[in-house]
């Protein structure tokens, strides 16, 4: 299984930026409550959804906001060989959105024939990539990864406006399996055609078959993903394109995750 | 007075007191089985009313822990009457007041609800049914349905019976 993630890398530093961000999870030990309580969580980069067994995810970034829109700080953070730990006191009704938002450029180039990447701010970019770069092609990168926790009933969702993400007709703690789910994606709050959608369901590992939906936008920014049993379903999103904000990328790469609950009828 | 006067009089006084004594009831008896566990906790109970459409039509009992050990509360599982909390138990607040009550143990346990007063209230005309949901610590969970329409025309005594943490539950109308 490394040695896939390997690839992805590889492919990655090569030619397709967008791979960048694939496996990427928080998983909360509940996703509804019916009273005001700790959650704790997993935070892991992985090929099978929720299995940890390859990287830590740094959760430096996360964000975690309250139904009234207050910030509150994760506590009892634990880094791990494979997975990094932390638990959230949930006092309010409502639902807490759990985001770690990446941003940063990325530059591709070769040396010789060797492929040869950096990630990081303007400024590092500079000192890291030699003058005679050949090929360079810089990216902005937009990753958000993120998870939802319902207390009681569930709050109305607000899209940041910024960067790759969802509009869920259906609460994501509001799944039950055998219900349709319709996902309107959003590039900077506006609908976005194009985007490359990838469900699959936990637990990849007892089973033979990785049963992934492979699902590409309409012109409306949605699509319609099936959840016929309950579980943990791990959503990937991605999409590239040249709306970039500052003069040294040509390209952006956005990616959005998330994990999604389908509780059973 | 007339004979005819003494014979109305009684008849008018019955149906006085028909709309006053003779409200339409709903009876629910819900059986909860003996079961051979090895760590038995009684179960949480909800019976509640859903519309065709599956959304609901009001809470009439639910059945939770009352205690209280420090930061346990026994609200806290109130989620795992799945498809009661989704479809409004999240909506509401315990305790509730002639709906919620103590966990009962194993035997019949009969539950009256009168029209016109909570938790039944004023039930529109239609197709409904009645729901009982039940879930248990280190148990397992299991809803029923007994489709009736409202308001009955007649006395009507529906039954189904749960496959494994309910046993007979039965509906009697009154008109």
């Amino acid at each position: 299984m490394r040695f896939i993630i390997a690839l992805f890398a590889l492919a990655a530093s090569m030619a397709a930026p967008v791979a960048y961000g694939h496996g990427f999870w928080l998983l909360p030990s509940s996703t509804v409550l019916s009273e005001p309580d700790t959650v704790t969580f997993d935070a892991a980069v992985t090929n099978d959804p929720f299995h940890f067994d390859y990287r830590p995810l740094q959760i430096d970034a996360l964000v975690i906001t309250a139904p009234d829109g207050s910030k509150i700080d994760p506590f009892n953070v634990g880094k791990g060989a494979l997975r990094t730990t932390f638990d959230a006191k949930l006092e309010q009704k409502g639902t807490y959105h759990f985001a770690i938002v990446r941003e940063g450029l990325r530059a591709n180039w070769k040396e010789g024939d060797q492929n040869r990447r950096f990630m990081g701010s303007e400024a590092e970019l500079d000192k890291n990539i030699p003058a005679d770069a050949r090929d360079l092609v810089v990216t902005e990168t937009f990753n958000r990864v993120e998870s939802f926790v319902t207390v009681g009933v569930p709050s109305k969702l607000t899209p940041s406006g910024r960067g790759l993400e969802t509009v869920a007709s259906t609460h994501p703690n509001d799944l039950v399996a055998g219900e349709p789910l319709v996902l309107q994606f959003l590039v900077d709050g506006k609908p976005a055609a194009g985007v490359k959608v990838e469900v699959v369901k936990g637990q990849t590992r007892y089973r033979d078959s990785l049963g992934e939906q492979v699902l590409e936008s309409d012109q409306d920014g949605k699509v319609s993903v099936d959840l016929p049993t309950a579980g943990m379903y791990w959503l990937g999103a991605k999409l590239t394109d040249d709306k970039v904000a500052g003069k040294r990328a040509s390209k952006r790469a956005l990616a959005y995750m998330l994990t999604l609950e389908v509780l059973p009828q | 007075m007339n004979k005819w006067a003494l014979s109305v009089i009684p008849a008018l006084l019955a149906t006085v007191f028909s709309t006053q004594t003779n409200a339409a009831e709903l009876e629910v008896k819900v059986n909860i089985p003996r079961l051979n566990a090895a760590e038995y906790h009684r179960p949480y109970v909800t019976i509640w009313l859903e519309r065709p459409d599956q959304s609901m039509a009001a809470t009439l009992a639910v059945l939770y822990s009352q205690e209280t050990r420090g930061a346990d509360k026994g609200t806290t599982w109130l989620k795992d009457i799945r498809q009661w909390w989704r479809k409004g138990g999240r909506a509401l607040s315990m305790p509730m007041d002639g709906v919620s009550g103590a966990t009962r143990p194993v035997g019949e346990h009969t539950f009256s609800f009168t029209a016109g007063q909570a938790p039944l209230g004023t039930l529109a005309a239609g197709d409904y049914r009645l729901v009982v949901e039940t879930a248990r610590e280190k148990g397992d969970r299991e809803l029923v349905r007994i489709p009736f329409s409202w308001p009955a025309r007649q006395a009507e005594a529906l039954q189904v019976n749960g496959e494994r943490e309910l046993g007979a539950v039965l509906l009697n109308i009154k008109p």
